[in-house]
């Protein structure tokens, strides 16, 4: 297990959204976290790197191993537990009015990477891996938030892929792209994982069935099933499961 | 129906009207200092010093070296003070401290001007006399607010979304906000450094006590220096015609000055 989620409960202020979730993400695998809108699969994915904790009044119990060790252990540097967790949000974030070369460079940049040609090499890497170079390699220098919603987005992947995380964390990476773009990121996604762990929130059922090895499917805010997607998308143990992946709610 | 459409009319009449007497004032003001100034402009007004009081010719080059003295002193001041209690207050204010801080400072930026003159006179020139830094610390005591607060303004108006992109980059929180959300305060911040460098170059009440005026140039930022808001209450209130047709060139002076810095913040905001 790459990541160990132990009875993980989460709070906003009084509102509690998750309940005792207790799950394991496995090495060089994608996960997917699916459940019906505003279950607390974006929170979920926030407890994992510790962003969570960012929002006034929001707190966590409960433990997520990674490697084995708990990251809200008090002796753990959040910041190092982001530099080793990767994430893309669900609305994209780039830094609007950075270049677009650096909106990717960034990250390495900060960590004292000065090599012109090494960045130059990551950059192109990355936004090739993110299906995004054809459309901006002759306006690097441009700011990235004059890119198309669609685009931005995947300027943010390519910025998430920049610093090489062992895991990578997708809140809805394709809710803002086209079918071909959205498909060339489920494509880079399943080529992902060879290198890294992926975890992604989706509302696209049929996506979880493509790219996913595993599945949670939560629903207000407790986990009700969690297990392999072949096996689970066939025969759901639990009835809520059944009636979510045939589309009667959610 | 007819009478709808007369009140629309009234009404774009009306407001048409109020833009006039608003900008009539300014037209005039500006129309005078410059059919005024003009005649006092010269190679010789802004290369030389002021001619013995009865003597013809002389210029102002002593006011333009204490009001960019004075200028660049007080930006010198107040740009890091102001500018780090911005970020304090936008990044980190959620303390008593903070609270505090932020009081005082809307507090002093309601100072009258005359008072910031009054502090720095405690402060230096009752021990070490009148000079260029008196009169810098005077105008950074006036216009430190507006920088801070603009620096406030400018990061609480970058998405929180982009700062979370950051620090989940695995930045630590320093040097997001140094290195990503100042870039993206960028044009508000530098818009509150220039509107108070315009302020900061025409202000008058807190220099007659601090720098004080020299008639000729200031040897250095202890020394008393002159300044062009000087330079014009000096000269306009004395009984020389010559002076007067001074004071209107130094006036026509500040005004570019100021216009231009005006314009600058235009430019900047726009990005
Ligand atoms: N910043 C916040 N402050 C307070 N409550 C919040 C905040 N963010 C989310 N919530 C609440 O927490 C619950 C779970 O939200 P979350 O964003 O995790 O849902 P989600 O499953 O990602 O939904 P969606 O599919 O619509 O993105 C919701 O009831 C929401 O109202
Ligand atoms: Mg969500």
């Amino acid at each position: 297990m790459k990541i160990e989620v132990k009875e993980l409960s989460a709070w906003y202020g009084s509102h509690q959204v998750l309940r005792s979730v207790s799950m394991g993400v496995r090495e060089n695998m994608i996960t997917a976290i699916i459940g019906p809108s505003g279950c607390g699969k974006t929170t979920l994915l926030r407890c994992l790197n510790r962003m969570h904790e960012l929002v006034d009044g929001a707190r966590v119990e409960g433990e997520v191993l990674l490697d084995g060790e708990n990251i809200y252990d008090p002796s753990v540097d959040p910041v190092e537990v982001r530099r080793r967790i990767g994430m893309v949000f669900q609305k994209p974030n780039p830094f609007p009015h950075m270049s677009i070369f650096d909106n990717v460079a960034i990250g390495l940049k900060l960590a004292g990477v000065r090599d012109k040609r090494k960045l130059r090499e990551v950059v192109e890497d990355c936004l090739k891996k993110a299906a995004l170079w054809d459309e901006v390699k002759d306006k690097l220098d441009q700011p990235g938030g004059r890119l198309s919603g669609g685009q931005q987005q995947r300027l943010c992947i390519a910025r998430a892929l920049a610093t090489s995380p062992e895991v990578l964390l997708f809140d809805e990476p394709t809710s803002a792209l086209d079918p071909i773009s959205a498909m060339r990121i489920e494509n880079l996604m399943l080529s992902l994982k060879r290198e890294y762990t992926i975890v992604i929130v989706t509302h696209n059922i049929q996506q979880a069935a493509r790219v996913s090895d595993y599945t949670a499917f939560l629903y207000r805010g407790v986990l009700v099933e969690y297990g392999e997607t072949a096996v689970m998308f066939k025969t759901p143990r639990h009835k809520l499961t059944e009636e979510y992946l045939t589309g009667r709610f959610g | 129906m007819r009478l709808r459409k007369l009140a629309d009319r009234a009404f774009t009449l009306a407001c048409f009207a109020s833009v006039l007497l608003v900008l009539a004032p300014l037209f005039s003001i500006v129309y005078t200092v410059a059919s005024r100034g003009a005649r006092a402009l010269s190679i010789d007004f802004i290369t030389s010093l002021p001619a013995p009081v009865g003597e013809a010719g002389g210029g102002v080059a002593n006011a333009i070296q204490g009001t960019v003295m004075l200028t660049l002193l007080s930006m010198g001041i107040t740009l890091p003070i102001g500018v780090a209690s911005g970020i304090y207050l936008a990044e980190y204010g959620r303390s008593r401290l903070a609270d505090l801080v932020a009081v005082a400072r809307d507090t002093l930026a309601g100072t009258p001007s005359i008072v910031a003159g009054v502090f720095s006179y405690m402060l230096i020139v009752s021990r070490w006399g009148f000079s260029a830094l008196a009169g810098a610390v005077a105008l950074s005591v006036l216009v430190i607010p507006v920088v801070s607060k603009a620096t406030e303004e400018a990061l609480k108006m970058v998405p929180r979304e982009v700062k979370e992109a950051g620090l989940a980059l695995g930045l630590r929180r320093w040097k997001v906000v140094a290195y990503i959300l100042l870039k993206e305060a960028k044009a508000g911040i530098l818009a509150g450094a220039l509107l108070s460098m315009a302020r900061v170059a025409g202000e008058t009440a807190p220099l007659l006590f601090t720098s004080f005026g020299n008639q000729g140039y200031a040897g250095g930022f202890l020394d008393p220096c002159s300044a062009l808001p000087l330079v014009i209450y000096v000269y306009a209130t004395s009984p020389y015609e010559e002076w007067h047709t001074q004071a209107w060139g130094a006036a026509l002076l500040l005004m570019l000055a100021v216009l231009s810095i005006n314009l600058a913040v235009r430019r900047v905001v726009r990005g």
